[in-house]
This record gives structure tokens, C-alpha cells and sequence, in this order.
């Protein structure tokens, strides 16, 4: 089938995660790309209601984790997106063992699928920057090169390293196909809606007792657009997408005026590992690791190869923060008026003090 | 004379409105890091008038040789290391942000239990510190940052009062390495006074063993005194940067073991000769 298109016929696409934000927006945005004939959004769920409209011009696929093989063989696409990647446990799709079951099982079936489709020539993966890891001995500033030097404690980190090493060997078996790895830093902004947005958003945050972790954010329009990038045109090899400078989560909590709780680490970590299973909250060893290790990435490759700079950190951050001001609790206009009363009662008091009695 | 509303000649006034204009920048997060951590606002208007009050009224330092540091872009500054707690590390840094004609920011390397240690580690990377190892060093260096290293490391911290200001080993010449790939030359310094801080008279090695630490020491005042152990001594700090050693033309042997090695030694000496000399100006560890 592959073989009789011609050379310069629309490619046909598919967005795996189409029920999520990320893959629901690139696939809308691709279906109205004219380079691109069909475009199809495979998910094992239904997109959410508010997802729905967006997703009118996309052909919606649904099979479960274990149809995709036949699935994604029927639909014969010529770039594949994978973006069905869970960061957290979702309680509503199975907890942990869901969210695993999607990112491991789930990847190597669209893997070992797209290697099968003889037109395949790209493959363009969602992971993350959890995959290098958290350890004391890591350098500041992680290249596309660097080795993580331990095995992260989280369960998103692991199942980032685990999905890279899937894609290195889909890499391997298939050297004619384009593959894109985007290792994309935790998503801010108005729109952004994960568990770090809502541990920021809280009026009162709980911090690492100790620890102010360098942090990095990544609009979430620059994600997409940095995603719809990758399909529209070929960059082979493993990307860092994040905001360039840093933020440290004290300067994030001050600029959101929000108040920082200091908690002793062993705390949380017990905290967080018995609250996993029992899926009270979904903090997670992953966030634990990232409140002490912190995580900052080079972004002079993505630079370079995709034209490209997304927003800095802090001008993402504020985006965010403008959206979440209703859980303000001090705030920078306030502070500048207390500090001109403050000025003027100093200096009244001084002349005051200064006047000939 | 001045006015009593903010004129220009009110010293009180201006200070009084840039502290509080300080604050208010600090609690709303108005600042700016870079990459590593380093918050030059803080470090230049908390860290740096501390750090100065030890040196010049405490230890009653005397610096030697700035003018051989590099006016500008990337340098490699290396120095003895001594004094049980690292407090030469960043007293140097002080130094020479205070006498360097373009008050320059040295970024120091710690070791990785620094940054293992809460609040040790937030401080070390505030302050501009950062992890001893290859990739940061080199990413400094291309920066054009000036680069602070102790090679002797906890070696050189560590030991015993009785072998004061001999310098230890300095392992596999790593900065050196790092030097040579970023074409950066290399300044020694000899720091004479930090031995005397807390003179380490014996190491309790099953307690450090027990606390994961690489020695915990015993000083005439520690762990006797409780707290005030903490106090240092008031030793005499001579410190003199040497004549810098030029690596540029050495770019490509940064992986050649024999010129590495090599010039690992011609630093050491230098530095030990330079100890040498400085010790003989000083009359005592304790004079004025």
C-alpha cells in the first residue's frame, strides 16, 4: 500500500494519547496542517468532555492496550507520534498499575507496531527530563549525554528510562525511519493542569526542609509547538525542551506569593511512599526526588536543530502565576505599598526627631 | 544641610530605602540565578560583608599577587586546602571578590557531601558553588568564569595539626584536565593561616564511620567545648596568588596522562614553595 504513494502525497499520522491535553492538541493542530492527509488520534479511553470539541476534526481510534498491535497495522501511518504517557497515577485509569501498564506495555506495543509498518518513517516520542535521574552526584546542568548515575526512586523516572531504551532499539531495527526523542521538562502555564501545577497552586506549599531545588518549566504552547515541529520536520536524535534559565522553587513560591511549609525529607519520602498505594494524593517519589535533586537541562541542541527557543522559565512561570492568583497570599503590590509607608514613616520619624525642640 | 525627605546627601536615607527595597525584592522572588544556583545578590550583600568581617578583623588577612589573576574570562584557581572545616574555601572567595580590580566571582567545587548536606548545599550553590566534577568545571570555564579547586580535597582538610602545610596528594590532576580543555590558564595560591583554625589533634574514626562523614576531628576546643569548638582561632591569613600557567597552547593533551600529571606537579610545587616562603615572613600563627 505504502509503495504506491506517491512521493509528495500528504503523510498520514498518528497520535497515540489522543484522550490526553498534549496529544489531543497536536492531533487537532496537525488535521488542519494541509501537509498531511489523514490524521488519526489512537487512545484506550475516551477524550474527556472538554477535550471533545477539539477533536472533531481528528479520526478517533479507541483499542484497548491489547488491540493496539491490529490497530495501529490497519491504520498504516507513516509518522507516528507516541504520546500516550502517563506522568502520574491516575486513580480513574487503574492507579500505578495503570499508569505503568500504559507506559510500558503500552510502548512496546506501538513500538514493536510501528516497526512493523514497512512506510513508517518517523517516530516522534514524548519523554521527559525525569530521565536523567536525581542523584547528589549529578552535574548542574544535563546535556542530551549525560548518564543517569543512579535509578531514579520514582515511577514515572523509571518508566522514562525504560521507555527510551524501548525506542533506542526501535532505533536500531529501524534505521531508515526518523527518531525523534523530545525529553520535555515539567509543563507550566494558564492551561497546564498536572500535579506540579496544583502543588504550586496551593496557598500554603510544602518544601523540602534544607533544599531550594533549582527548577525548570516548559510552557505548555511551547510543547506543542515544539511537538508539531518534530512532525512537520526531521530532526533525528534526542532533544532537551525546556525554558531556558532557572527558577528555585522558594523564588517560584514568592513570585506565586504563596507560603513555603518546610517538612523534613525522610518525612515526606515515607509520606509519599505510603500514600503511592493507597493513592490518597498522587505526590509521588518522582516529585519528592524533584523537590531535593532539583533538575535544570541545556537547551543549546533543541537551539540549534529546531530553530527554536520556548519561552524562559520564569516568563512561563508567570503565565502560570497570573492564571492561579486567587491563591495569592502575599502579594508584590502589597509589599511595595508597606515598603513606601514604611520609607515615609522612617523618614518622617527622622525629621521629626531631627526639628530644633 | 540635607533633606530630611530622601535628598541626595542623606547616606541614612538611601540606605534605609535600598535595605528596604532589598527585602522586598527577596520575598518577592525578584532576583535573579543563574543555571548552577549562583544568586549574586544575595551572596554580594549577605555573604560576601560577613565573610569580610571574618578576614579582615578575625584573621587580619594580607593578599599577595592579585594582579595575576585574569582581568577577564575563564581562569582555573587552585589552592591548598586545610583547616578541618572548609572555611578557606570561602574566604578566598571573598578575597578575591573584594581585591580584584573587577571584583570577580570566584565558583568554587565542592566535594559531593557538600552537597549530599541540606542547607550546606543550598548555601554552597547560593553562594556560587558547585560539584566537583568534569562536566560542571568544564561548562564554568566555557562560561568564562573564574573556577576556585582544592585538589587535595578531604585530604587536605582533614589533616592532623602535625602536618600542617604539606600538601597531600593531588590525585589524578581532574582540574587540570578540565584547564586544558577549555585552553584556561591555571593560578596557584598559598593559603597560610586556615591550618591553625582548628588544629585537628586526632580523628575518631568509628564516630565518623558512624556519621558517613570522612572524619570527625578533635580540636583543643571540640568536641570539649560544645558549640563554642566552632569558634576559629584567630590565626595571622598571609594569602598569595602566583604567577598564572598558561594552558592554551595544551588544548589538545587534555587527555595525554604525562602532561597532565605534570603540570598537576608544577602546581603543587609552586604552591608548597610559596607556602614555604610565606611561613617564613609570618612570625607566628598568632601575631597581629
Amino acid at each position: 500500500m505504502s509503495a504506491e504513494r506517491q512521493p509528495n502525497a500528504p503523510l498520514s499520522v498518528l497520535v497515540t494519547g489522543a484522550s490526553r491535553y498534549l496529544g489531543a492538541h497536536v492531533a487537532s493542530r496537525l488535521a488542519v496542517d494541509p501537509r498531511f492527509g489523514r490524521v488519526v488520534g489512537l487512545d484506550s479511553f475516551d477524550p474527556p468532555p472538554e477535550l471533545a470539541a477539539l477533536l472533531e476534526s481528528v479520526e478517533l481510534v479507541r483499542a484497548e492496550p491489547g488491540a493496539m498491535l491490529d490497530a495501529i497495522a490497519d491504520i498504516d501511518p507513516q509518522v507516528l507520534v507516541h504520546l500516550a504517557i502517563a506522568t502520574t497515577p491516575d486513580p480513574h485509569r487503574g492507579g500505578r498499575a495503570g499508569m505503568k501498564e500504559q507506559n510500558i506495555v503500552g510502548t512496546m506495543q506501538v513500538l514493536a507496531a510501528g516497526q512493523r509498518v514497512a512506510g513508517l518513517r518517523k517516530l516522534v516520542v514524548r519523554s521527559s527530563t525525569a530521565a536523567y535521574g536525581a542523584s547528589f552526584r549529578d552535574p548542574a546542568v544535563f546535556t542530551e549525554d549525560t548518564e543517569p548515575r543512579e535509578t531514579p526512586r520514582g515511577g514515572f523516572a523509571r518508566d522514562v528510562l525504560d521507555i527510551e531504551g524501548y525506542v533506542r532499539g526501535f532505533r536500531r531495527r529501524r534505521p531508515d525511519a526518523v527518531v525523534t526523542v523530545l525529553r520535555l521538562a515539567p509543563l507550566i502555564g494558564a492551561t497546564a493542569d498536572t500535579t506540579l501545577t496544583r502543588y504550586l497552586a496551593q496557598p500554603v506549599i510544602p518544601t523540602v526542609f534544607g533544599r531550594d531545588p533549582r527548577l525548570q518549566f516548559l510552557h505548555v504552547d511551547d510543547a506543542l509547538e515544539v511537538l508539531h515541529r518534530a512532525v512537520t520536520e526531521d530532526h533525528d536524535g534526542t532533544f532537551n525542551v525546556a525554558g531556558p534559565g532557572v527558577l528555585t522553587l522558594s523564588q517560584a513560591v514568592r513570585r506565586a506569593g504563596r507560603i513555603p511549609a518546610p517538612i523534613v525529607e525522610p518525612a515526606l519520602s515515607a509520606a509519599a511512599e505510603l500514600a503511592g498505594p493507597l493513592s490518597v494524593t498522587r505526590y509521588g517519589l518522582d516529585q519528592v526526588d524533584l523537590l531535593v535533586h532539583g533538575r535544570v537541562v541545556d537547551v543549546t541542541k533543541l537551539a540549534k536543530e529546531f530553530g527554536f527557543v520556548p519561552r524562559s522559565t520564569a516568563e512561563a512561570f508567570d503565565d502560570f502565576v497570573r492564571a492561579h492568583a486567587d491563591g495569592e497570599v502575599i502579594n508584590g503590590f502589597q509589599l511595595a505599598v508597606a515598603e513606601q509607608v514604611i520609607l515615609a514613616g522612617i523618614r518622617r520619624l527622622r525629621a521629626t526627631l531631627r526639628e530644633p525642640s | 544641610m540635607s533633606q530630611p525627605d530622601g535628598g541626595d546627601g542623606d547616606v541614612w536615607d538611601q540606605r534605609v530605602a535600598a535595605g528596604l527595597a532589598f527585602l522586598r525584592r527577596r520575598l518577592t522572588g525578584q532576583y535573579e540565578i543563574d543555571e548552577f544556583g549562583f544568586d549574586r545578590e544575595l551572596t554580594e550583600h549577605v555573604f560576601y560583608p560577613a565573610l569580610r568581617a571574618l578576614y579582615r578583623n578575625w584573621f587580619r588577612a594580607e593578599v599577595f599577587g592579585v594582579e595575576n589573576l585574569p582581568l577577564d574570562g575563564a581562569g582555573l584557581v587552585v589552592a591548598n586546602h586545610s583547616g578541618t572545616i572548609a572555611v578557606d574555601a570561602v574566604v578566598l572567595a571573598a578575597i578575591l571578590h573584594d581585591h580584584h580590580p573587577a571584583h570577580r566571582h570566584l565558583r568554587l567545587l565542592g566535594a559531593d557531601l557538600v552537597f549530599r548536606l541540606p542547607v550546606i548545599s543550598e548555601l554552597a550553590r547560593k553562594s556560587g558553588g558547585t560539584l566537583a566534577c568534569q562536566a560542571d568545571t568544564e561548562r564554568l570555564l566555557r562560561g568564562g568564569e573564574l573556577v576556585g579547586v582544592f585538589p587535595e580535597g578531604f585530604k587536605g582538610v582533614g589533616k592532623r595539626y602535625r602536618d600542617r602545610y604539606k600538601l597531600q596528594r593531588f590525585g589524578r590532576g581532574g582540574f587540570v584536565s578540565a584547564a586544558l580543555t577549555a585552553g584556561a590558564p591555571i593560578v596557584p595560591v598559598a593559603i597560610v593561616g586556615a591550618e591553625e583554625i582548628y588544629p585537628m589533634l586526632a580523628d575518631i574514626t568509628p564516630l565518623a564511620r558512624l556519621l558517613r562523614l570522612p572524619y570527625f576531628p578533635v580540636t583543643p576546643a571540640f568536641p570539649w567545648l560544645g558549640p563554642l569548638g566552632a569558634v576559629p582561632l584567630p590565626s595571622k591569613w598571609l594569602i598569595e596568588f602566583c604567577p598564572p600557567i598558561p594552558t592554551a597552547h595544551l588544548t589538545d593533551r587534555a587527555d595525554d596522562p604525562i602532561v597532565v600529571l605534570n603540570l598537576a606537579d608544577q602546581v603543587r610545587e609552586v604552591i608548597q614553595q610559596t607556602l614555604h616562603r610565606l611561613l617564613a615572613r609570618r612570625p607566628g600563627p598568632f601575631t597581629r
